[in-house]
């Protein structure tokens, strides 16, 4: 459906989007996903005919972006970082001109209105001043004026962006839907976000793509894989040679106080975690030793974020990484 | 095109601008009509848009000056890019939106000469001619408006610029009997000239050497064309600044002669402003 390759973009001396090349098929929703000044909003803009690239194509449908814009912009609805809305205008007015601005007109018209403002729950503001609707309502008025003409990709920058807690489920509820009907691309910097909502995950850095798979595909990737913690009261070497009989694990380390030795131990690849917790809690049982506090932990996306753009982009991020790193430790608890 | 025109004369109709617009035109119009048609009893309609001319200095670039500047701000150029329309169809459907706007003033001020013929001898030719012609000027002066709007995101930037370069040109003829008329001047204002094109094209790609070859090429050909032809530069500024006064050649029509060549002057305005605009557009993507 999009083909991007080799897409190069300077601004001035300044190279934000690094020869980047992928292809996107019909019918998933993929994630963009990267720091700030990764090259994200550059590469969606050039996607959608708003910028032009120093070097490389872009291709929707078939349709190279520059040299058939017209073909090629017909078949993308795109939601910028900033909704582009007119606040001295209704929602119905400015869908309507946009509606025509994308060829449509009369009965048909008004049945794409319709149903842009029912799929983006707009219904009770449609003849309400944009400039006085809160922020989620523009929003989804931004979302609706990229429903128009009924593209098959939608394109949404950061679209939670700003947006209180509720109305964020709302639009990834929303963008979930969206993904039955349409291809749906949308960029962000927040990992749970990304892994809530997407099916395919492209992590971008410093204007490179150095990741395109699924989000648990991803996760196989990390050197540091799943794991398992606890605490036993027991001694050092007691545990040691527990560990050292059990299957599936490919390497420990335990700290021992007060006669309580804390284990970190990691899993060989493939073993089911709870299988091996099952077996550890039995083993150590059976010696009349007591196991507290076993969590098994997962290889996240965060990791594999982290690890791949580690080299160089991650100080560009620390404050949205911080952010979703306390809201993924929230949702664990 | 059609959709750009009507979402602009739709949301022209949400803000004050036009209705200020409109009411800083009729009240101008106004007032010279009672200046000069009553009070002093002259039934040339013609004198008065002479004299109203001044006034579109000031509200010709109050009505431009949001078209692009504003959209530029508010970030929605971003969805004109993204929409499947072309940009002389951007462009087109603005400056459309924009003369029709004017218009409406000028199509109310259409009834006033002929009122006037009701009550004395006024010469309708002239009248509606001169007020034709004062319609394209305005359509002219629109386009350069847009041009300028299009190159900033501050409305007030540029409605001063556009009111600094309309005033500038209204003056130009006076002006030019004031500038050197010799050779060497002529040739010393053109390099300056021919620089400042070069600073203006940089400012436009961001690129040195496109506006070292504009400007330094501009500025060689003038300085060899000197040392070749020295007796052509003789008077050439004021020539060229009279030439290019739009004010001046509308005062033709005022004094009873329909000259197409001025039409096709304005015609040419225009089509370059839209021709700019259009760059100005295009280029801001290759940022």
């Amino acid at each position: 459906m999009i083909q991007v390759s080799h897409l190069t973009k300077y601004y001035g001396d300044f190279l934000a989007v690094n020869d980047l090349s992928f292809e996107i098929q019909d019918g998933h929703v993929y994630g963009f996903l990267g720091p700030n000044g990764a090259g994200k909003s550059t590469t969606m803009n050039i996607m959608t005919g708003c910028l032009s690239p120093t070097d490389g194509t872009v291709k929707i449908g078939g349709f190279d972006i520059l040299e058939q814009p017209e073909q090629a912009k017909k078949l993308i609805g795109y939601l910028p970082e900033q909704p582009p809305l007119y606040p001295n205008e209704t929602p119905q007015e400015y869908l309507t001109f946009i509606g025509e601005a994308k060829g449509l007109h009369g009965k048909e018209l008004r049945e794409e209105i319709d149903s842009a403002v029912q799929s983006a729950g707009i219904e009770n503001v449609r003849d309400r001043l944009i400039g006085t609707l809160s922020k989620g309502y523009r929003q989804r008025v931004g979302i609706a004026q990229a429903l128009l003409g009924k593209p098959q990709v939608i394109i949404l920058d950061e679209p939670t962006v700003g947006l209180d807690p509720i109305q964020i489920i709302e639009i990834r509820d929303f963008i979930k839907e969206l993904g039955k009907t349409h291809t749906v691309i949308l960029s962000s910097h927040i990992l749970s976000e990304v892994q809530a909502v997407c099916e395919q995950v492209l992590i971008i850095s410093k204007g490179k793509l150095v990741a395109f798979d699924a989000p648990e595909n991803l996760e196989k990737l990390l050197t540091a894989s799943s794991g398992v913690t606890f605490q036993v009261e027991a001694g050092k070497e007691d545990a040691e040679s527990i560990l050292a009989q059990a299957e599936g694990l490919s390497g420990w380390e335990i700290k021992e106080a007060d006669g309580v030795c804390s284990v970190a131990a990691n899993l060989t690849e493939g073993q089911d975690a709870k299988a091996v917790c099952g077996k550890l809690t039995m083993a150590f049982a059976a010696k009349g030793l007591p196991v507290f506090e076993m969590r098994t932990r997962k290889a996240n996306l965060e990791d594999v974020f982290l690890e791949l753009t580690e080299s160089g982009a991650a100080e560009d991020a620390p404050q949205d990484l911080k952010e979703s790193k306390t809201e993924s430790e929230a949702g664990e608890e | 095109m059609i959709a750009v025109l009507k979402h602009e004369l739709r949301s022209a109709f949400h803000t004050l601008t036009i209705y200020l617009f409109c009411a800083a035109l009729l009240c101008f119009v106004g007032v010279g009509a009672m200046y000069y048609n009553i009070q002093a009893s002259v039934a040339n309609f013609e004198y008065v848009l002479n004299f109203v001319s001044i006034g579109l200095v000031v509200i010709i670039p109050v009505l431009t000056m949001r078209s692009f500047a504003e959209e530029r701000k508010q970030k929605t150029d971003q969805l004109l890019y993204s929409l499947p329309l072309k940009t002389w169809q951007i462009v087109g459907g603005k400056y459309l939106a924009l003369v029709l706007m004017f218009l409406l003033p000028v199509a109310i001020i259409c009834i006033y000469p002929y009122i006037f013929s009701k009550y004395g001898e006024v010469y309708l030719p002239a009248a509606y001619g001169s007020l034709f012609a004062f319609f394209v000027m305005g359509a002219a002066l629109i386009a350069v408006g847009m041009f300028i709007s299009s190159l900033t995101e501050n409305q007030g930037f540029a409605a001063g610029i556009a009111i600094v370069l309309f005033l500038f040109n209204y003056y130009s003829v006076s002006l030019a009997e004031q500038v050197s008329s010799t050779s060497y001047g002529s040739a010393f204002t053109l390099c300056i000239i021919a620089a400042l094109i070069g600073l203006i094209v940089k400012t436009l790609t961001k690129n040195n050497a496109i506006a070292l070859g504009v400007g330094g090429g501009l500025g060689v050909l003038t300085i060899v064309s000197y040392l070749i032809v020295p007796d052509e530069f003789e008077g050439l500024l004021p020539s060229i600044m009279e030439k290019l006064s739009l004010f001046d050649r509308f005062t033709t029509f005022v004094n009873g002669v329909f000259d197409l060549t001025a039409l096709v002057f304005y015609a040419s305005v225009i089509a370059l402003g839209l021709f700019l605009t259009v760059q100005s557009l295009e280029k801001r993507r290759y940022n």
